[in-house]
């Protein structure tokens, strides 16, 4: 196949694999008003003796399962399943389309697919450990629209990579910040739900509903930190060794204090702010969730913001070729 | 996170006495306790937030200049406040600073009790096993001795550390890593912090154009900027030198990526000091020269067009190759010439270079592609004012100060334009002179720098992941085991844990524990 194809082949599959994961979202709706119309109760009622001792986040559905909506889940994590394979045949292809062939991370458009594919790929990782099928719905519908907006904002057509991005330290920085960003957005997803499911415990609600199939607050708290605890250190990895070094070799100097750094540094330390929250005596809970949000802000922020409001004030502007800032002192 | 490990109790927030010492230590706790240190870090990210913004002297300082040129009311308060070099200023050191602070604070008492538990032995057993929220309980033929034996083995396998024999209870505890990751994680963190000191404080960048076929050597008057740290002397720069003997750049012709530069790299001679014999290095992107800890970068290149002007009375005036400027990816580059020697007037040039010359009525001319394959200029002429000397205010080798020049007009009373091709001459009006364009050589643009603790930083920054590492995902935990009596010849064993952190199975441990204990011979 010809680069020209191989561009259209990952334009088409990427259309394809949205309607999949709308299909996934109404699968899941589908599981949803299946379900036995017993009131739901609420599974909050886990042993914790003094030491509070952490347990393996239940499978945390609320109330009995019907076989028509077990079906229904099934097929939803099925369309997944699919959507994920065609979603990565998109990302592959678009490599395919570069002439030469290289790693489709050049631009945001890229950046995107391929942070939109991660978010997919870990929760499937991680879809049975901690049985995330009430994730479905909030996780097909996100990816949904992160890729319409990239679709309909930040396409580009293929070209090849700028000389400073062909490096080793391109693919493995590139790989670790996307993987990073990937799961603080599913942990985000956690912390915006518990958010949402105390609020509404608060008021007498959320026994039913969507938020029935959410797990318990204690539970939710735990996964986010989960989710957290990991992407952290892959973000330390990515955003202050493996981006430095890389640097280094392309501009000479480790660290510059340029506003993507700034930003990188800025999402680390409130990651590190999170981390100290959950373990600071009326931190934990909704403030951290809080904190972890603000994270997630800064880290998005600086993922698309800074292009658009720094723009040429930034090297890793992708939109500016390194070599064509020669500017004299 | 657990009860468990609920970390050091919020410090009371009245100042409880005010005699000095009293005081102090309250002040003390305050500063290290844990809501402080979360704070600090808070205030560390704000703070680091104008920096993005406001245009940094230590990062563009191009662009810092111009932002103070547009902002002329803004910019001596922002001066004031440092905004042009946040990462330097006092207030974002005060803060980083208070948290150093904080960080030995709270990372020496911590290390005195890590110490002090992590040679202890594990706690005995709580006395009703089957209190715990994670516990089992079964009977076996196995006596008490060979059950608790095994016990001990399983236990052993997955690295418990087993409390010294008891009568009828096993007693094992593991992961004492996690909090000596996490003491790792923030002794590296200053680490970092000091090798960053280091580096802002001992080294220098500076950047600087050559245009192939010149030469540089490692002193400050070479550079066209120059970056110093805090305590930085001059004499510190290692005595080297080079020429740029060549510049390669391949720019894809044809298909979807035409235009695009790649594989590019410069040859270099370089001598390490004055005396020595100069060997060629060949540098490109992401492959720096390294002289005795100095690095040389290739971070961008360009054209730099020979022009010669000839001044009314024929003599050359300014010749040689002039840098112009890149400002966009089909290189059309903007650059001056100062020819201000020329009689009767001084003249000065201002204007574009298009590598492959092309017009369109809608743009006027561009340039159709980034190498030199049709090479033309088109510059406006000034000439000086009579009785002025324009060459005592210029300030930029690359821009022209028009302050005691005035345009040269042309007998339809218009500014003269010049457009020439390669080796094409054109008569100024008036008879000023000639401008003679007579070639294009490239130029290359160096960064030089020298950071002496960016190793020490790195290293702090790998320690600082192993720690955190071992800190989230090394999982404390304590394992007891009860064997007694339950008649007729069985063994009771209760068997119980207690995870110290959260996030780990412990239940799926516990159960592998026990099934070891029935089956294992
Ligand atoms: C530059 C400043 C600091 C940074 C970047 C930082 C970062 C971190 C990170 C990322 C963690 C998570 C690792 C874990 O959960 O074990 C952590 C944990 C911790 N930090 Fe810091 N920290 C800083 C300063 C401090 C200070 C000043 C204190 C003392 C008040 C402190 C006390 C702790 C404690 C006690 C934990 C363990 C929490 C737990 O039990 O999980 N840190 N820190």
């Amino acid at each position: 196949m010809s680069h020209e194809q191989f561009e259209i082949l990952s334009n088409q599959a990427v259309a394809a694999c949205a309607i999949l994961y709308f299909l996934v979202f109404l699968a899941q709706v589908a599981a949803w008003v299946t379900r036995p119309r017993v009131a739901a109760e609420s599974t909050s009622v886990e042993a914790q003796g003094q030491g509070g001792v952490a347990v393996a986040a239940p499978p945390a559905t609320g109330g009995p399962v019907s076989d028509r909506s077990d079906y229904w889940s099934r097929i939803a994590l099925t369309l997944t399943v699919f959507a994920a394979l065609v979603h990565f045949v998109a990302l592959v292809s678009r490599g395919l389309a570069a002439d030469p062939v290289r790693v489709p991370w050049g631009n945001m458009y890229e950046f995107t697919l391929t942070g939109t594919f991660v978010v997919v790929a870990l929760y499937l990782a991680m879809y049975k450990r901690f049985s995330l099928a009430w994730m479905a719905p909030v996780v097909s519908l996100f990816v949904l629209t992160v890729l319409m907006l990239d679709v309909l904002v930040l396409y580009e057509p293929v070209t090849p990579l700028r000389d400073a991005l062909q490096s080793p330290w391109l693919v493995i920085h590139v790989v670790a910040a996307i993987l990073a960003t990937g799961a603080f957005t599913i942990g985000g997803m956690c912390s915006v739900l518990y958010l949402v499911k105390e609020r509404a415990l608060a008021r007498g609600r959320g026994t039913t509903g969507y938020l029935a199939s959410v797990p318990e607050l204690r539970s939710l708290d735990r996964l986010a930190y989960r989710w957290h605890a990991f992407a952290f250190p892959v973000w330390t990895f990515a955003a202050l060794i493996a981006g430095p070094i890389w640097a280094e070799h392309a501009w000479g100097s480790y660290w510059n204090w340029d506003p993507k750094e700034v930003w990188a540094f800025i999402t680390w330390v409130v990651y590190a702010g999170y981390l100290h929250a959950r373990a600071t005596a009326g931190w934990k809970g909704s403030r951290a969730c809080w904190v972890a949000l603000i994270g997630l802000a800064t880290l998005w922020f600086n993922f698309v913001g800074i292009n658009f409001f720094f723009g040429s004030g930034s090297q890793h502007s992708y939109a500016v070729e390194v070599v064509s800032r020669v500017v004299g002192g | 996170m657990t009860l468990t490990s609920t970390r050091p109790e919020t410090p009371p927030s009245e100042p409880p006495d005010l005699r000095p010492r009293e005081l102090l230590r309250w002040a003390w706790r305050q500063l290290t306790s844990m809501r402080t240190a979360l704070i600090l870090l808070f205030l560390l990210a704000l703070a680091a937030i104008p920096g993005s913004v406001v245009p940094q002297n230590g990062v563009d300082s191009l662009r810092a200049s111009q932002w103070r040129e547009q902002h002329k009311t803004l910019a001596p308060i922002y001066e004031r406040l440092g905004l042009f070099d946040v990462y330097g200023s006092p207030w974002f050191a005060a803060i980083y600073l208070l948290l150093v602070v904080s960080l030995v604070g709270c990372i020496l008492p911590r290390t005195m009790v890590y110490w002090r538990a992590a040679r202890a032995t594990p706690p005995p057993a709580p006395r009703r096993l089957t209190r715990l929220p994670e516990h089992r309980t079964f009977t076996t033929t196995v006596s008490p001795e060979d059950v608790l034996d095994r016990a001990r083995r399983q236990l052993r396998r997955r690295r418990y550390r087993l409390a010294p024999q008891e009568e009828g209870t096993v007693a094992a505890e593991r992961g004492y890593l996690r909090e000596a990751g996490n003491l790792l994680f923030h002794v590296a963190v200053l680490v970092v912090i000091i090798g960053f000191g280091l580096g802002s404080l001992l080294g220098f960048k500076g950047g600087v154009i050559v245009v192939t076929g010149d030469g540089f050597s490692n002193q400050l008057s070479q550079y066209d900027d120059f970056t110093p740290g805090t305590i930085f002397k001059p004499s510190q720069l290692e005595p080297f030198s080079f020429t740029v003997h060549d510049f390669h750049v391949d720019f894809i012709k044809t298909g979807r990526s035409a235009g695009a530069a790649h594989k590019f790299y410069a040859d270099l001679d370089v001598r390490k000091s004055s005396g020595s014999s100069s060997t060629r290095e060949r540098i490109s992107v992401n492959h720096p020269l390294t002289v005795d800890g100095t690095k040389v970068f290739l971070i961008g290149h360009g054209y730099a067009p020979h022009i010669t002007v000839r001044d009314a009375e024929g003599n050359v005036a300014a010749s040689g190759p002039a840098v112009f400027l890149p400002e966009n990816e089909s290189f059309t580059s903007f650059g001056v010439v100062k020819a201000f020697d020329a009689q009767p007037t001084a003249i000065g040039l201002e204007g574009e270079f298009y590598p492959t010359y092309a017009f369109s009525n809608t743009t006027g001319p561009f340039s159709a592609f980034p190498d030199d394959e049709d090479p033309a200029l088109s510059m406006l002429v000034w000439r000086g004012k009579t009785g002025t000397d324009p060459g005592s205010n210029q300030s930029s080798v690359y821009a022209l100060d028009k302050g005691d020049l005035t345009p040269l007009k042309t007998s339809k009373g218009v500014q003269q334009r010049i457009d020439l091709k390669r080796g094409q001459t054109v008569q100024l009006a008036d008879g000023a002179g000639s401008v003679t364009f007579d070639g294009v050589s490239r130029f290359v643009r160096l960064q030089v720098s020298d950071r002496p603790g960016s190793g020490t930083a790195l290293v702090g920054t790998v320690l600082a992941l192993l720690g955190l590492l071992g800190s989230l995902f090394v999982r404390p935990r304590r394992v007891w085991v009860r064997v007694s009596d339950a008649g007729d010849g069985r063994t009771l064993v209760e068997a119980a844990g207690l995870d110290r952190s959260s996030g780990g199975d412990l239940s799926g441990e516990l159960d592998d524990v026990v099934t070891g204990m029935q089956e294992s011979t």
